[in-house]
């Protein structure tokens, strides 16, 4: 195990699309950048696996940034920042203290789940888990695949799993088709989209679209064998091998609450310039709010910029954003969750599934502080990302301070300092 | 993502597509990735790394996001479900 210190002018956590705008912006400057990322590869979720025949965009910002002199730490995750302007790290072989000049956040965002009796069966999964799992090499060819929950994202990954040979039975979403139908209008105005739009339309032609329907149980034993739906008022069950079910986006603000950055409506607050309440961090793409890809590229060259000084580069970037960031307020407006989601979760529906505590448990107490004493909700490995957003929505409980580590760190490396051989044991 | 490697889930040889994830072998395997604390066998849930739903023993090495990591010829992954 090694414990190696590194020092950027730059640093960027976070190497999808707003992570990787943000380090050309800045590269150009000629100053040190990196890139900290969790994933073994570059591009985030949204362009994981993608070469240049699959998506030429990503593959063009990809090859904008090897252009520049930008050090990449990839399958590496931030857990601590011991003191302002350094963070500290871990990879499969040891720990990182990196010191930085200025931080730009690119986070990104992850699927929210909802707990529904039999959520926690084998094959149950999120929409976008799903896809990323055929990415790294799960066969699904003649699989039939229910895509339930709500978001672009099901459409999406509906068509990708068609053309891996699965077989989508059908897409359930919970929004009414007025609703999608006024979303999609939003998305035919906006050049860029509507391109992607139409390919979706004649990708699923085969695939019946079902709104106002959600899933209310799965069934099967240890695996997932069945769905049951509720669709217009009645309850259908529909035999599938995948259940991809995921609830929208929600955005990865853990690192950015751990250094102090200010939140409003759940989103890291930002100014003009993308820069955070805390001095020299700046924050790009869906931790800001959920806009997708373009708005992350835009937020994430203004980001970049102002980190290098080019305050006035960046401000011919402020109109398309402002584009962009309207059709991200369409999407939460659009896909904002329905009420009767709330009473998916019977008291034995296990909500957390870290230490598997039910709903009739964590109802019995007033706060998501009082549920975590009590009942351990939210203090396994996750940390609460899985249950912290579902039980927001059920119970209306915001999660409190973040701790580091804000991800569970090998003992040896916590302690890196000592360079002591440890065992290789589990800290939350 | 054609060529073939073999590697071993529970002591049992199991081929997948170079490149494939721990998590992706497991699968394969039809073995489940852990067991939860109240004795469920468990799955990937979000296969981006984020929920530890997935974690496995990866050549002797406990807790690996097992989504996260690349099968590599000859991997021991070990389960306890």
């Amino acid at each position: 195990m090694v414990s190696a210190r590194k020092q950027f002018d730059v640093l960027i956590v976070g190497g999808g699309p707003a992570g990787i705008a943000a380090a050309v912006s800045a590269a150009q400057s000629g100053k040190r950048v990196g890139i900290v990322d969790d994933n073994p590869a570059l591009g985030g979720q949204i362009w994981r696996g993608e070469t240049a025949q699959s998506n030429s965009e990503a593959a063009a910002w990809l090859a904008k940034l090897h252009a520049w002199d930008v050090e990449v730490c990839a399958g590496t995750r931030v857990f601590d920042q011991p003191v302002s302007g350094v963070l500290r790290a871990e990879s499969g072989d040891g720990t990182y203290q990196i010191e930085y000049g200025k931080l730009i956040l690119a986070t990104g965002a992850r699927e929210r789940f909802l707990p529904f009796p039999g959520w926690t069966l084998q094959n149950v999964m999120g929409a976008g888990a799903l896809q990323a799992l055929v990415k790294s090499g799960l066969p699904v060819s003649g699989k039939r695949v229910a895509i339930a929950g709500t978001g672009p994202l099901l459409l999406a990954v509906a068509a990708y799993l068609k053309n891996d040979g699965a077989k989508v039975v059908a897409i359930y979403e919970q929004v009414s088709r007025t609703a999608l139908a006024k979303f999609a209008l939003k998305v035919a105005a906006q050049r860029g989209k509507l391109a992607q739009a139409l390919w979706l339309r004649k990708e699923l032609r085969d695939i019946p679209l079902i709104t106002n329907a959600w899933p209310v149980a799965a069934r099967g034993n240890g695996v997932v064998e069945s769905v049951v739906l509720c669709r217009g008022g009645k309850h259908e069950e529909i035999a599938c091998d995948y259940l991809a079910c995921g609830f929208h986006l929600v955005p990865n603000t853990e690192l950015a609450v751990l250094l102090g950055c200010r939140l409003q409506n759940g989103y890291v607050q930002v100014d003009d310039f993308q820069q955070t309440s805390q001095p020299n961090v700046f924050c790009a793409g869906e931790p800001t709010g959920i806009g997708g890809v373009e708005l992350s590229l835009i937020e994430g060259q203004i980001a970049g910029l102002v980190a290098i000084g080019k305050e006035g580069e960046a401000q011919s970037l402020f109109s398309a954003r402002r584009k962009m960031r309207s059709f991200a307020e369409a999407l939460d407006r659009t896909f904002a969750l329905r009420p009767e989601l709330k009473s998916l979760a019977s008291t034995g529906t296990i909500v957390c599934r870290c230490e598997d505590v039910k709903y009739g448990q964590m109802t019995q107490h007033r706060s998501w502080r009082a549920a975590k004493l009590h009942t351990r909700c939210g203090m396994g490995p996750c940390q609460g990302r899985v249950c912290g957003p579902a039980t927001q929505f059920l119970l209306g409980w915001t999660p409190e301070s973040v701790r580091p580590p804000i991800f569970p760190v090998a003992l040896e490396n916590l302690i890196s300092e000592t360079h002591e051989e440890k065992e290789h044991t589990f800290v939350m | 993502m054609s060529e073939q490697i073999a590697v071993s889930v529970n002591g049992t040889r199991v081929t997948v597509a170079a490149g494939s994830s721990v998590a992706v072998a497991m699968m394969i395997a039809g073995a489940s990735c852990r067991t939860s604390v109240s004795g469920e066998p468990r799955g990937p849930l979000c296969g981006i790394g984020i929920c530890y739903e997935c974690r496995a023993e990866v050549d002797g090495v406990a807790h690996r996001r097992s989504c996260q990591v690349a099968c590599t010829t000859g991997m021991d992954i070990r389960t306890d479900g």
